[in-house]
């Protein structure tokens, strides 16, 4: 187990950095560098000068060796400068990474606390009226886009009721007056609205999948030989179904979970949330590659990482599948 | 000894029996089904898929059923259980087991009944066990749920029932998942499963089925062993006509639903009365000939909105009459022991 958790660590690096040579090499063909965004503002400037900075930037080195001194400096710790934000990578990215876990976190918390009864339960009873009410309203939230679901709730949530702010991540000038509890109640009022938006489409798509591993789980022939050795209900659906069920699930849950960290972006944008998918957007669209780039190392990461937990998880919950 | 139509003898039997105590205050007959219907509510109508089906077993005896595919044997052992799963459901008869009328009594008390009194071991060791807990485990759950034992007592009871079926080192089989015993060392596990909690009936729906010909000849004496152990009564179900001949008493032929003979095994072998079993025991391999082909019946099992209004095999008998396509063919005593629903009988 050890030994295959390791060589996927080595393997997962290896696609870490061969991905983010190819995303660099993406970003040098990007139209205009550094430079040309620094001059656009100077007309005066010689065309010694420009190959000055150039030359200074090292941007007149082929993209393999500038590629390695930005490795060089990424190992030694130093993440580079934002452009656009004029501070170090570590200092903006820090708070929105942050920001955007506990968005990702709770609300696939939520999503998955209502689907898996959700789905269970229309499972369990295929063809009800419940069923039919549970498929139409998770078609309906995989079908709801969600920056429109957003607006909506801003409109009637902030504007219309009043109850909870419209946007933005903490109400400004409460970190340095109130206790911690303060604090969190404050944080999780901007975080209501962004996390139910997120989840609806969520819910949608978790409740389609748990339904039909479980229905699957629960046409096996051992739930015939579970229910024929006198086991209650409860026992043969939780113990026997969904134990069962629950084997597939582990994949469509880790890969949503890294999913979130880059695909919050709508939301985000839409509730003013300070996280790390509106900055990596931004980041693109500025021309800050610092900051994209380490965005985008961080969402392969999540990605490669989550796969391998899924694999490992997998070990645990299928004795068939063993590790050497 | 069945029971049938066949009065006199039962009551004779009854008599000389007097003097043993019986159980409930009713006859010997452990495990007594009377006129069972299963009916199946499908799209294209209500489909009987089992027939007015009437048979008893004595205390430690085997009934054998026969039958094609479809012809509603395994509907039959799945309405004893009482797992018969929407559409289907059971809609007349009675079963009495030890007296105890089994399908009136509500669903708590019948989950003690099955796994406890009565258990089922079934035809696909593959896929019959959870792939995800161990054998011990899956055994264990059963003791717990009949037994007041503590965990640890169940453990000693898995172990030593892996033990009673034949699986060697069961202490390390019982922390092994099924993926990791043969075909055979599953079913074994089934059976010991099965029998954890001393039923008095089992019911073996084509146990052997899955098996290959040397692990079903073992699979077949540990039941046999297990079940004078056990003192069981055995309710064997197959299609195989040499299976019954080795396993059971008495045995009861089904076609499209319902009863086409019931007999002693010796008589039904001996002495078939119904075309159709005379045809099944007729298209069975002869040692010692080697025919280019092997008989066959003509025909095949009509699909259950397809049944006659008559015999249900009426249309692949060589011996129909013209009343068979409209009536039903009673069941009707023919001997001692023997009874057969044909209008023609050999």
């Amino acid at each position: 187990m050890t030994t295959y958790i390791l060589r996927r660590l080595i393997q997962t690096l290896v696609v870490i950095v061969l991905l983010s040579y190819v995303c660099f090499y993406l970003m040098t063909l990007m139209p205009g560098d550094p430079v040309e965004l620094m001059i656009q503002s100077n007309p005066k400037i010689t065309s010694e000068d420009i190959a000055r900075l150039r030359d200074l930037y090292g941007l007149d080195q082929p993209a393999y060796q500038r590629y390695g001194s930005w490795v060089k400096t990424i190992l030694s710790g130093d993440l580079g400068y934002s452009r656009t934000y004029r501070v170090p990578v570590q200092e903006l990215m820090g708070p929105r990474l942050w920001n955007t876990f506990y968005l990702s976190f709770l609300s696939l918390g939520l999503s998955l606390l209502i689907a898996l009864p959700m789905g269970i339960y229309s499972a369990l009873k295929p063809g009800s009226k419940v069923d039919y009410l549970v498929n139409f309203f998770s078609f309906g939230g995989i079908s709801i886009p969600s920056f429109w679901l957003g607006l909506m709730l801003i409109i009637i949530f902030a504007v219309q009721l009043g109850v909870l702010p419209a946007g933005g991540t903490e109400t400004i000038g409460v970190s340095d007056s109130a206790t911690n509890w303060s604090i969190l109640f404050d944080r999780m009022k901007y975080l209501i609205l962004p996390t139910l938006s997120l989840s609806v489409q969520q819910i949608g798509g978790f409740v389609r999948y748990v339904r039909s591993s479980m229905m699957e789980a629960m046409r096996n022939d051992f739930i015939r030989t579970a229910k024929a050795k006198g086991l209650e209900r409860g026992v043969v659906i939780w113990k026997h179904g969904f134990r069962n069920a629950l084997i597939p699930l582990i994949t469509i849950i880790a890969l949503s979970f890294s999913g979130l960290f880059s695909g919050a972006i709508l939301t985000e944008t839409v509730f003013a949330y300070q996280g790390v998918g509106k900055l990596v957007y931004d980041s693109i669209m500025a021309n800050d590659y610092n900051v994209a780039m380490i965005s985008f190392i961080i969402s392969v990461s999540m990605v490669l990482l989550m796969n391998l937990l899924a694999d490992i998880l997998y070990g645990f919950a299928d004795p068939r599948i063993t590790y050497n | 000894m069945l029971s049938t139509s066949d009065n006199q003898n039962q009551s004779k039997d009854n008599k000389s029996n007097s003097s043993v105590p019986k159980e409930n205050g009713f006859n010997t007959h452990l495990v007594k089904v009377e006129n069972l219907e299963t009916t199946f509510y499908l799209n294209s109508g209500p489909f009987r898929a089992v027939n007015n089906i009437s048979y008893s077993i004595d205390k430690g005896k085997t009934l054998g059923i026969v039958g094609e595919s479809g012809c509603g044997k395994s509907v039959t052992s799945f309405s004893l259980m009482r797992l018969i799963e929407k559409p289907g459901k059971i809609t007349n008869g009675k079963f009495t087991l030890g007296g105890k009328s089994i399908l009136d009594l509500p669903e708590k008390e019948m989950e003690d009944v099955r796994g406890g009194e009565m258990a089922m071991i079934f035809q696909e060791p593959m896929t019959a066990l959870n792939p995800v807990l161990t054998i011990g485990y899956q055994i264990d759950e059963q003791v717990l749920r009949h037994k007041k034992v503590s965990p640890k007592e169940a453990k000693e009871r898995s172990i030593e029932m892996l033990k009673l079926v034949g699986i060697p080192s069961p202490e390390s089989r019982y922390l092994n998942y099924p993926h990791q015993l043969s075909g055979g060392m599953r079913q074994r596990a089934m059976i010991a499963m099965a029998l954890s909690c001393d039923p008095q009936f089992l019911i073996a729906d084509e146990p052997t089925t899955a098996l290959d010909v040397t692990i079903q000849a073992q699979i077949l004496e540990l039941i046999q062993t297990l079940q004078s152990q056990f003192h069981m009564s055995v309710q064997f179900i197959t299609h195989d006509l040499g299976v019954i001949s080795e396993v059971s008493d008495d045995v009861l032929v089904m076609y499209g639903g319902q009863m086409c003979e019931q007999t002693t095994t010796t008589e039904l072998f001996l002495n078939p009365r119904h075309p159709y079993t005379a045809a099944l025991i007729d298209s069975r391999p002869k040692l010692g000939q080697r025919p280019s082909r092997l008989k066959t019946i003509e025909g095949s099992v009509p699909a259950p909105h397809e049944l006659p209004a008559g015999c249900p095999f009426v249309n692949r008998c060589p011996r129909a009459k013209s009343e068979c396509s409209h009536q039903k063919p009673p069941m009707k005593s023919v001997g001692l022991n023997h009874t057969v629903a044909c209008f023609n009988p050999l």
